[in-house]
């Protein structure tokens, strides 16, 4: 018997409980991105429990374009991020709050 | 029991102590190592669901690529005080947040009940990987190009805000 769907989804709800409050909890902007990545591979995870629930491989199909658009999200926000520590000489996201303007 | 159901136990619980671990560790470097861990663990799950395709992504994409960008950006940046990095006084707060959406999504979960079910053969027809060969370039065409424009875009972004101001 396989694993039942239930407990796929609540191992993708823990998954993405941990990156929420990574989001919410942490200063260092570095691991506010991995934790993006820990709630994306949770969607991840979603999609393709419900590919093998209803058959159909759309599913999968997606979970392949999450992880293009995780990739270029990620580029972009570490390129981000090194520009903020180039500037402010700083990566903690507290520090950087005020804007100028 | 059976045995793929015990391995998914498993991965399932290494993969959301090491998630723990990305958040709980003091030192970035230990955050991406225990990440890739995490990563790992997610693939093993996805060849449990048959999706063989999506683990060997899984594994070049994330545990290959993004995890060294990641080691790069973390040994660019060099943060010595990597102490006292949580903010204590938001801690409460997003307890209570996080605990909340669990118990909604477990509460909509027991409202529903899901029973497993095995992919059709006709989909392990010519194995998982020409399935998907056949879904994405026939049926999703469109938005792979529209993907490949997206990193094309990333790429070109990360090296104007990446680069030395002359």
């Amino acid at each position: 018997m396989p694993v039942p769907a239930t407990h796929l989804l609540v191992f993708s709800l823990l998954l993405f409980s941990i990156g929420m409050l990574g989001v919410l909890t942490r200063r260092n902007a570095i691991i506010i991105l991995m934790s993006i990545e820990l709630m994306m591979n949770a969607a991840n995870i979603n999609f393709i429990t419900f590919s093998r629930q209803l058959n159909n491989l759309t599913g999968q199909v997606f979970s392949v374009f999450t992880i293009a658009v995780a990739a270029g999200e990620v580029a972009v926000g570490l390129a981000v991020v090194l520009a903020l520590f180039r500037n402010r000489d700083t990566i903690y996201v507290d520090q950087v709050h005020i804007m100028k303007g | 029991m059976t045995a793929s159901a015990a391995i998914f136990y498993v991965l399932a619980s290494i993969a959301v102590l090491s998630g723990f671990m990305v958040i709980g560790s003091r030192s970035a470097i230990h955050s991406a190592i225990y990440l890739v861990l995490t990563f790992l663990s997610v693939a093993g799950v996805y060849v449990l669901l048959e999706a063989e395709f999506v683990a060997a992504v899984q594994v070049l994409v994330y545990a290959g690529g993004i995890m060294v960008l990641f080691l790069f950006v973390i040994m660019l940046v060099n943060l010595q005080d990597s102490l006292g990095d949580r903010i204590r006084l938001h801690a409460t707060v997003s307890g209570v947040v996080g605990l909340s959406v669990v118990g909604l999504i477990l509460y909509l979960y027991s409202r529903g009940q899901l029973v497993a079910v095995t992919t059709a053969s006709t989909l392990r027809q010519g194995g998982n990987l020409q399935a998907i060969g056949v879904s994405l370039y026939r049926d999703y065409l469109l938005p792979f190009e529209v993907a490949s424009i997206l990193l094309l875009v990333s790429m070109i972004g990360a090296i104007v805000l990446a680069r030395q101001k002359s």
